[in-house]
């Protein structure tokens, strides 16, 4: 018969307990080197032996029991309520090796709780470069645990600790701080009020209450009428309870733990002069954005246009050697050149997610929000911010959930509502096309004219959420108390590791997600352009030839095709939307391209592959078709003018439903999303608009 | 003894005494206590924020934080 045990992992920020949960269950959950990176809860199974099951907890990262934003507070509702079905059999506090004071604050939290919990010392290889020496021995008999000593990165340590879970009986869970020391009678009191629980698990629940708000606990006993200290009183006693395990914590690592300073190196300190200096610190943040954007366009073009071939080498392999028919037409018209739009866009997401990966892991992300947090502050936003809004030109899902470990519920919103104005990479096939189409090639001071492009309309995006952060913190009239503590993390050489596998997970996810999409798509736009209603679709070559009897036989199949197009389905479809969308410079097509892009953004560039494939079969790539493509005036359709407009309609419009599926859950009202989706509608239209009239 | 938000770079100092109803209690479990040595970093510009070494961890926070912390030169 086989056992399962709930195994939570707890521990400070950073301290890898998710590179630990990807060891021991082998998934792939985010790892990055800042405080905040897990903001949920994960599970996952490992088995430890033949007959016993691991269901590990996977948990945000937090200082203390006591929490202060949304993301430590799921940690806390899991540990004081039995009745969850997660609720832990075994805790394991991940602690690092190189700040095991600060860690144990929690370890003894966690003990006293009466939970049986096994400390793990992590980064164990970093030991030796700090000139760290431990006596685990002691230290185990001193918190009255046992110890893993291991290092997630060179997998070391991971069989013993397997073995101490399966042994996790043995662990005693008398606490070790009598929290009644700090104030004798008034846990004298709280004990007579409520005689069977404990009494260290009531005085979380009151501390709770006082200084985050209530937290859910249907079945936790209800003590909210036991309120006989002011918040400040009780804060009081909570650093008293604070120096209480400090001082347990200091007497045991006297006995345990030595740090040779010769042999420790403090080259972070050095590194830190530089890297958040007053002056240099920003020159260099701002020339890495400009290495990103510029090596994003020009690494990628080779490896695009070679892309770009094969799809249409693809397209004529299919219609010249399968027998002619729908499935063939459906194949080379439609199918392939939507999902070409989606391949050919691999390469720039691959360095984009290359250069965040790298961002993230040595831990310059959090020099970021140091340098940052004074500036965005003017603007109503915490230096916390800068994550979500950098982390968003990934993907605004995970940006609005990061903002979790923002303390003030006002700056969070705020952060929620204006994230989607970053530039996320569905965005970025978008611009990639249209700059390549409309942005002359020419170079200044060394930067490409498309590079700058690119650069400033991720600008742009990073400007508007700005400016309309600045309006919402002047209008909204939320009240909440700011406040800012953030820890630095150690530098880190990042792990090409984690880095290739954070490159591959995400490209892989953005092909087959926009690649489902669009293969949807594309069978259903092909059939709408490949029929029609009544007669001007059916007699198209008729009507033509009549129109036109002068002209030579391959122009009039040319113009019997755009007309045919023009009376399909779809091209009915997109007539009727076009008065809206004429004065920012599109047409029709593009209309169609933008309604089917709510359903993912970077199915724009595959919509109008199909599209034009149907038009015209004799082909060519996806970026010559659009360069190609005249307006009804004989004018170009994607000129300065109107490619310019367009990508500032994608800069500013909220075009995903994902994003607003997301931001309904983290703000619990529907009232934010559609307001977003209202209000950002209405800029993009009226920029794209002012765009067009001005620049043609 | 002066605020924190004054020791100048370089500095090392000794935290005296913490206004606790000014401070948030984050800052205190990560090791803002009596006794605790601090060193400042670096500072961003206008002094804000501000880049400390305190007891092993090296933490930001605002100058507005900074000024409830009270700490005695040592030279
Ligand atoms: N040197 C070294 N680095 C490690 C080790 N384990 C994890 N790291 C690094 O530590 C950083 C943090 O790892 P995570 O697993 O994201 O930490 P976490 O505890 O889940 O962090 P939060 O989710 O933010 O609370 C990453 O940069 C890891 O690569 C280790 O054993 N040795
Ligand atoms: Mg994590």
């Amino acid at each position: 018969m086989s056992k399962s045990l709930n195994i939570a992992l707890l521990g400070n920020p950073n301290t890898g307990k998710t590179s630990l949960f990807n060891s021991l269950t082998g998934l792939s959950q985010k790892v990055g080197n800042y405080p905040g990176v897990t903001v949920e809860k994960k599970e996952g199974v490992c088995k430890l032996d033949r007959t016993t099951e691991g269901y590990f907890i996977d948990l945000p990262g937090t200082y203390s029991i006591n929490s202060s934003s949304i993301d430590e507070s799921i940690v806390v509702e899991l540990l004081l309520n039995k009745n969850n079905k997660d609720y832990p059999d075994l805790a394991l506090v991940i602690a690092d090796v190189e700040n095991l004071k600060r860690n144990l604050l929690l370890f003894t939290q966690v003990k006293d709780l009466g939970i049986p919990t096994i400390l793990v010392i992590n980064m164990a290889d970093q030991m030796k470069r700090k000139g760290i020496s431990l006596d685990i021995p002691i230290l185990e008999q001193t918190l009255e645990t046992k110890i893993a000593l291991v290092s997630t990165r060179e997998n070391t340590g991971l069989d013993e600790l397997k073995k101490l879970i399966l042994d996790y009986g043995i662990i005693s869970n008398k606490p070790l701080i009598q929290i009644n020391s700090i104030d004798k009678k008034y846990f004298e009191n709280l004990e007579n009020a409520f005689p069977r629980q404990s009494i260290y698990k009531l005085w979380l629940i009151i501390t709770q209450d006082a200084n985050f708000g209530a937290i859910q606990r249907t079945l936790i006993s209800d003590i909210s009428k036991f309120q006989t200290k002011s918040k400040s009183e009780i804060k009081r006693l909570q650093q008293k309870e604070t120096i209480k395990r400090y001082q347990f914590i200091n007497g045991v690592l006297k006995k345990c733990f030595q740090i040779d300073k010769a042999s420790a190196t403090d080259f972070r300190s050095k590194l830190d002069r530089v890297l958040i200096h007053k002056f240099w610190g920003y020159l260099i943040f701002f020339s890495i954005l400009m290495i990103i954007f510029q090596s994003i366009f020009s690494w990628s073009e080779v490896p695009m246009d070679f892309i770009d071939n094969c799809f249409n080498y693809l397209s004529s392999v299919a219609s010249n050697n399968l027998p002619s028919g729908v499935f063939t037409d459906l194949l080379s018209e439609g199918i392939i050149p939507g999902l070409g739009g989606i391949v050919i866009f691999i390469p720039q997401i691959a360095f984009l997610f290359l250069f965040l990966s790298i961002l993230e892991e040595t831990g310059y992300m959090s020099r970021v929000v140091f340098l940052m947090d004074r500036g965005l502050r003017r603007f109503g936003l915490s230096g916390k911010s800068i994550i979500p809004l950098i982390s968003g030109t990934a993907c605004a899902i995970p940006a609005i959930m990061s903002t979790r470990n923002i303390e003030s519920w006002k700056e969070r919103l705020i952060t929620i509502l204006v994230t989607p104005f970053t530039t996320c990479s569905a965005r970025l096939p978008v611009y990639a096309i249209l700059i390549a189409v409309v942005i002359p090639d020419g170079y200044f001071l060394g930067f490409s004219y498309k590079g700058l492009m690119l650069m400033f309309l991720y600008l742009i995006g990073f400007l508007m959420a700005l400016g309309i952060a600045w309006i919402l913190t002047k209008t909204l009239s939320i009240h909440s108390k700011s406040y800012f503590v953030i820890e630095l993390p150690n530098y880190k050489i990042p792990l090409i590791k984690n880095v290739a596998l954070t490159v591959w997970e995400k490209t892989k996810s953005f092909v087959e997600g926009a690649g489902k999409i669009i293969l949807a798509i594309s069978i259903l736009l092909w059939i709408l352009a490949s029929y029609g209603p009544g007669e001007n679709f059916n007699q198209a070559e008729n009507i033509i030839q009549k129109k036109y009897p002068e002209l030579a036989e391959k122009e009039i199949e040319l113009k019997t095709n755009s007309f045919k197009l023009q009376n399909s389905y779809v091209g009915v479809l997109g007539r009727s939307i076009e008065p809206i969308i004429t004065p920012l410079g599109y047409d029709w097509k593009i209309g169609i391209a933008i309604i089917t892009s709510f359903a993912a953004r970077e199915v724009f560039v595959g919509t109008l592959a199909t599209i034009y494939s149907v038009q015209n079969d004799d082909n060519d790539t996806i970026k010559n078709k659009m360069a190609s493509e005249i307006r009804k005036d004989g004018k170009l359709l994607f000129n300065l003018a109107s490619g310019t407009s367009l990508m500032i309609f994608y800069a500013f419009a909220m075009q995903c439903m994902s994003t607003l599926a997301v931001v309904k859950k983290e703000t619990n009202s529907w009232k934010w999303p559609l307001g977003q989706l209202f209000f950002m509608t209405i800029l993009a239209y009226f920029i794209s608009f002012l765009t067009y009239q001005i620049l043609s | 003894m002066i605020p924190l938000s004054q020791l100048k770079f370089g500095e090392n100092a000794c935290i005296e005494s913490t206004e606790i109803d000014k401070i948030p209690l984050k800052l205190i479990e990560m090791g803002c206590l009596p006794g605790n040595f601090v060193t400042i970093i670096q500072k961003a510009p206008f002094d804000d924020p501000l880049y400390l070494k305190v007891d092993e961890t090296h933490l930001a926070i605002r100058k507005e934080t900074a000024k409830f912390i009270f700490v005695k030169l040592i030279k």
